[in-house]
């Protein structure tokens, strides 16, 4: 099985905005199958650690291994890329095509497909996520919630292994994000994501990671007993948490 | 949200908005500069009884045509004014100390002629396309990948820097802003123009990078092909015909 070989592994990664350092000393493993959510307060550097996977951030220091192979130069990483599919915060800065049926097929010919193919793929993803009948749509007069589904689209018409989602729920009304949650639940592929939506984060997530102050550890998904459960992610070394006999994730 | 981006009746199905976008861009092109080289105002008023026929063809509403050239009367209202009275000729009628020429005149009247007509064949051929198609027939025109691109994503982004500008204008509004002529007013208008100029940059740069994780290496590809049409091949006779005629015409 495939178990033992990890999609992507981050060893001993340090990244820094100029004058700003955002990650140290972080290590971070996906293995297939998984869905791991990464927490973190505003500004942690979630987004970053992301970025860094698919080479649109570079380490200062540190060694990323994708799918069996060491990633260095930009070159390198334009095979990842196609492999990892990034789905950003914002669609509007995923979607710049004046079509979806344009942007959809927009990866897929990058990857050298013809534009029966590409076309093919389009239909059969869009089709997959409940929006046939999208393609001609002007993609700036969507809804939120449709930019995001769409974005989705473009993201897995790469047909990738791995989805990296930043805040793929955020702004979205409640209907919407049943369906994102219903659709992601739905895929094979492994997945890292950021939320700050508990709610999303308890059904999606098989484990969860934390950064903060620029390190990463392992995290429990963890709930209060409450006259309705919330979801809270604590590392596991806090050593005072008040909420200890509630452990269940 | 929309924004006044010059369109009009992009959506409603006539023989003219059936036509292919390329023969209507080429088309109006044409038949503007055959405009422009007409001589005599025979031919002059002729091909402006054309330009009204054919919007009449594309069922454009009178009162938005008519909004549209008011836009460009005050401009036409300056040039009626200043040339009989600035051009050197035969003298015409004088007003006062002011002496009007019939030279003068028969110049102002040719080019409020041109003017009405190459702007009502604008409107009536190009603003009725919609954007996005307008941009591709541009592209299978051979116009530069640059341009296009260039074309594209403005008309892309325009609506989302408008609608950051007006969230940025609200919030300002919010908290008690009310443009006068003070410095603290124009020092705000700055700061929102340059704040509007850093969002951009900022915006581009994670555009680039949502398109290299897309596997960008600078090349765009064209999906659609646009196909000619029976239609379009008779219209394109038809309009030739009517340019040459006027031509030949105006010559003798």
């Amino acid at each position: 099985m495939s178990e033992q070989h990890p999609l992507l592994s981050l060893r001993g990664a340090h990244f820094a905005y100029p004058g700003h350092p955002v990650l140290k000393q972080v290590d971070f493993t996906l293995y297939p199958g998984e869905r791991v959510a990464i927490a973190g307060a505003n500004g942690a550097g979630k987004s970053s650690l992301l970025h860094l996977l698919v080479g649109l951030n570079s380490l200062s220091q540190g060694t990323l291994t994708a799918f069996g192979l060491p990633v260095r130069r930009e070159d390198d990483f334009r095979a990842v890329r196609a492999q990892a599919g990034l789905l950003f915060q914002d669609p509007d800065d995923q979607l710049f095509c004046p079509t979806v049926l344009e942007d959809v097929t927009f990866g897929p010919l990058n990857l050298g497909k013809n534009a029966t193919q590409a076309r093919a793929i389009a239909e059969q993803v869009l089709d997959q996520l409940g929006l046939s009948g999208f393609a001609q749509r002007i993609t700036h007069k969507l809804s939120g919630g449709e930019k995001r589904l769409v974005a989705l689209a473009t993201v897995l018409a790469m047909q990738p292994r791995v989805l990296l989602l930043d805040e793929p729920t955020n702004a979205l009304d409640k209907p919407t994000e049943r369906r994102m949650t219903e659709l992601l639940l739905g895929l094979p592929q492994a997945m890292v994501l950021i939320s700050h939506d508990a709610h999303f984060v308890d059904q999606l997530a098989t484990r969860a990671v934390l950064l903060q102050d620029g390190t990463l550890q392992d995290a429990t998904l963890h709930r209060h007993p409450h006259l309705h459960s919330h979801l809270h992610i604590h590392g596991t070394d806090t050593s005072d948490h008040s909420h200890q006999d509630s452990l269940d994730g | 949200m929309s924004l006044p981006l010059g369109l009009i009746a992009t959506d409603s199905d006539s023989c003219i908005h059936r036509l292919d976008p390329r023969l209507r861009i080429v088309t109006a092109l044409g038949l503007a500069m055959t405009t422009l080289s007409l001589g005599s105002p025979l031919t002059l008023v002729a091909a402006l009884l054309g330009a009204v026929l054919l919007t009449r063809l594309a069922r454009l509403d009178w009162r938005v045509l008519l909004k549209r050239l008011l836009l460009m009367e005050g401009f036409m209202l300056l040039v009626l004014l200043s040339l009989p009275f600035t051009t050197p000729g035969e003298a015409w009628f004088t007003i006062g100390q002011l002496t009007a020429s019939q030279a003068g005149g028969w110049h102002a009247l040719h080019i409020l002629l041109k003017a009405h007509t190459v702007v009502l064949v604008l409107l009536t051929l190009i603003a009725t396309i919609e954007l996005v198609t307008l941009g591709h027939a541009l592209a299978h025109l051979r116009v530069p990948d640059k341009l296009v691109h260039l074309f594209l994503f403005t008309v892309r982004y325009i609506a989302v820097l408008y609608e950051e500008y007006r969230r940025l204008r609200l919030a300002m509004k919010a908290r008690g802003f009310v443009f006068t002529t003070s410095r603290h007013s124009w020092r705000s208008i700055g700061w929102l123009v340059g704040m509007l100029l850093v969002r951009s940059l900022e915006r581009a740069e994670r555009i680039v990078a949502a398109m290299r994780c897309r596997g960008f290496h600078g090349r765009f590809y064209l999906l659609d092909e646009l196909r000619w049409q029976p239609a379009d091949r008779v219209a394109g006779v038809l309009f030739t015909l009517a340019a040459s005629l006027l031509l030949i015409i105006d010559r003798y």
